[in-house]
């Protein structure tokens, strides 16, 4: 065969990709329809308690027109990340709604499905083997950390997809993989070219995020020849061109010439990008050199404790013009205050947090510009180990911080201003991402369990 | 002189995972990428001492395929930790977009 064509969905399920976009793109012939539903993006939440980042409504929504066109063209669908952390929990979920939609469309197929969480005992052999290594900017690893995380998953490369096609799968769901892996197996089981394929990966797992101007998410398309692939929008509104295709190396990656996955590392110092019209660009010389060890990247999320948060502004220009010696006093009366209500030893309990919106609420430390405008807003932020506690701290501060005095005034005043009856709210759990690892395993399966059913 | 934003068609910041940061200058086209590039106006030193950090964590990339400048740095706090400011990282460029440029 001298070429595979491939369809991306989008870049997220869930986020949507334009019905017609997809008619369009089946008319040109693809071998596979592959989607990623994960992110690490919307931070550790979705790992920590499996809460998935969009909607039934929305995954259904994506799903059902992605199986339609799979089952009506008799080719797979391969699904990863499911739904945001790939978690167990999460395939399962996945699982459900691709069978109510199965039943409500009458399709059938042959589902083959990957789990990526990992065994802690697993882990913790291959801590002691010291085949776990640290990524860049790493938190602490030691069992401890394996023991009190909520969920850790790995991320599964091409091979587990390649086996679940192999058996026969007709949709493929997984668990947490890299984004690319989804793209890169059905190609990579044809024998086309490791370079050329991983690099149309990279193109493809963000959908139509590689246009020139991507006004909303939307389904892209793919060939993959022998020396080259070629990219080309099925959307008419519409277009690539070569720097557009180049700049998508750049999103989210600390590298543009490198992209490291569990077999090797891409990289794409060579790599040359020529427009073929005005919207389609061919690209080539992308180099993939496999990896002396095999390496599964870990996610892992932990308890970081209980938040209760109060929003207030203030606008008063007397405050604002000593606002930092203000605001110092008031954390230390706050501070005073639940020492007096919780009693001594309550100090090494909570947490308390002020962020300053209209100083420094985007950048925290980066920022340095400290200045301020006409008007304020903070927010209070509490943490500790339970919700009842965090609560019950924060109407302590609540009320000390709404009354707190500036000198030029006598008598009470109320110096900021509550959005909110009851001011306090309550965020519930909070979860802490604990893990930048690879591990080392001995086969590239040996992490993942594939399951088979006919739905 | 000209204002970074003026030269470039995208200035932007993103996590790279949840424990590095990434920002990338586009450039409008490949005459005012090379000029700035050239110019060695985005290096270590400034951006460290504009960011507060040292400038043996920043890592400058320059990309001549997409005209762009790529500056990657460790995340201040882990994405979505209880001290993160911007769980996506997509609002960490600001101090960029004014910076001048010849």
């Amino acid at each position: 065969m001298s070429e595979i064509r491939l369809v991306a969905a989008t870049g997220m399920l869930g986020s949507g990709f334009r019905e017609e976009t997809l008619r369009r793109a089946m008319t040109l012939d693809p071998d596979f329809i592959g989607v990623d539903a994960g992110t690490t993006d919307a931070g550790p939440h979705y790992l920590g308690c499996e809460d998935t980042h969009f909607s039934d409504s929305a995954y259904k929504r994506d799903l059902r027109l992605i199986l339609r066109a799979s089952r009506a063209a008799k080719i797979p669908a391969i699904i990863g990340s499911a739904i945001t952390a790939g978690t167990d929990n999460q395939v399962r979920h996945l699982v459900r709604l691709a069978r109510d939609i199965a039943r409500e469309d009458k399709l059938s197929f042959k589902l083959g499905v990957v789990y990526s969480e990992q065994d802690r005992d697993y882990l913790k052999k291959r801590l002691r083997e010291r085949r776990i290594r640290p990524l860049a900017n790493p938190p602490p690893l030691d069992e401890a950390v394996i023991d009190r995380s909520t969920h850790i998953v790995g991320l599964a490369g091409a091979e587990p997809y390649m086996e679940a096609l192999d058996k026969g799968a007709e949709v493929v769901i997984s668990g947490r993989s890299s984004d690319t892996s989804i793209f890169a197996a059905m190609p990579l089981m044809r024998g086309f070219d490791p370079g050329l394929v991983w690099h149309a990966a990279k193109v493809m797992e963000c959908g139509a995020a590689s246009v020139v101007l991507r006004k909303y998410p939307d389904c892209m398309f793919a060939a993959i020849g022998k020396d080259s692939f070629t990219v080309e929008p099925p959307n008419p509104d519409y277009r690539c061109d070569p720097v557009s295709i180049a700049s998508h190396n750049l999103y989210e990656n600390g590298t543009p010439y490198e992209l490291v996955e569990p077999s090797g590392v891409l990289n794409t110092y060579g790599a040359r990008y020529e427009a073929v019209s005005d919207r389609a660009v061919r690209v080539s010389g992308g180099r993939f050199t496999p990896a002396e060890r095999y390496t599964v990247k870990l996610e892992g999320a932990e308890l970081a404790g209980y938040q209760s948060i109060i929003i207030g502004a203030v606008r008063d220009p007397i405050i604002l013009r000593q606002f930092d010696s203000w605001l110092d006093g008031l954390v230390k009366a706050a501070k005073k205050r639940i020492l007096a209500v919780f009693g001594a030893g309550i100090e090494e309990k909570y947490r308390f947090n002020v962020r300053v919106f209209g100083r420094n609420a985007a950048m925290g430390r980066l920022e340095s510009d400290l200045s301020i405008g006409h008007e304020v807003g903070l927010v209070f932020q509490v943490t500790a180990q339970t919700q009842e506690l965090a609560a019950a701290l924060m109407k302590s501060v609540g009320h000390i911080a709404v009354h707190f005095p500036v000198p030029e005034y006598s008598g009470l005043i109320t110096s900021i201003a509550y959005p909110y009856s009851p001011a306090e709210l309550h965020r519930g759990a909070c979860y802490r991402f604990n893990l930048n690892h690879v591990v080392e395993p001995d086969t590239p399966l040996e992490m993942f369990r594939l399951d088979y059913e006919t739905v | 002189m000209a204002r970074l934003w003026q030269v470039s068609k995208l200035i932007r910041s993103k996590n790279a995972g949840p424990f590095e940061l990434t920002f990338d200058v586009i450039f409008k086209d490949r005459e005012s990428y090379e000029r700035v590039r050239d110019a060695g106006i985005i290096n270590a030193e400034w951006f460290a001492r504009t960011y507060q950090l040292t400038p043996e964590v920043v890592q400058i990339i320059n990309y001549d395929a997409a005209s762009a400048i790529k500056i990657t740095i460790p995340r201040p706090t882990i994405s979505g930790d209880v001290d993160d400011t911007d769980v996506f990282g997509g609002q960490q460029h600001g101090p960029l977009v004014d910076l001048e440029v010849p």
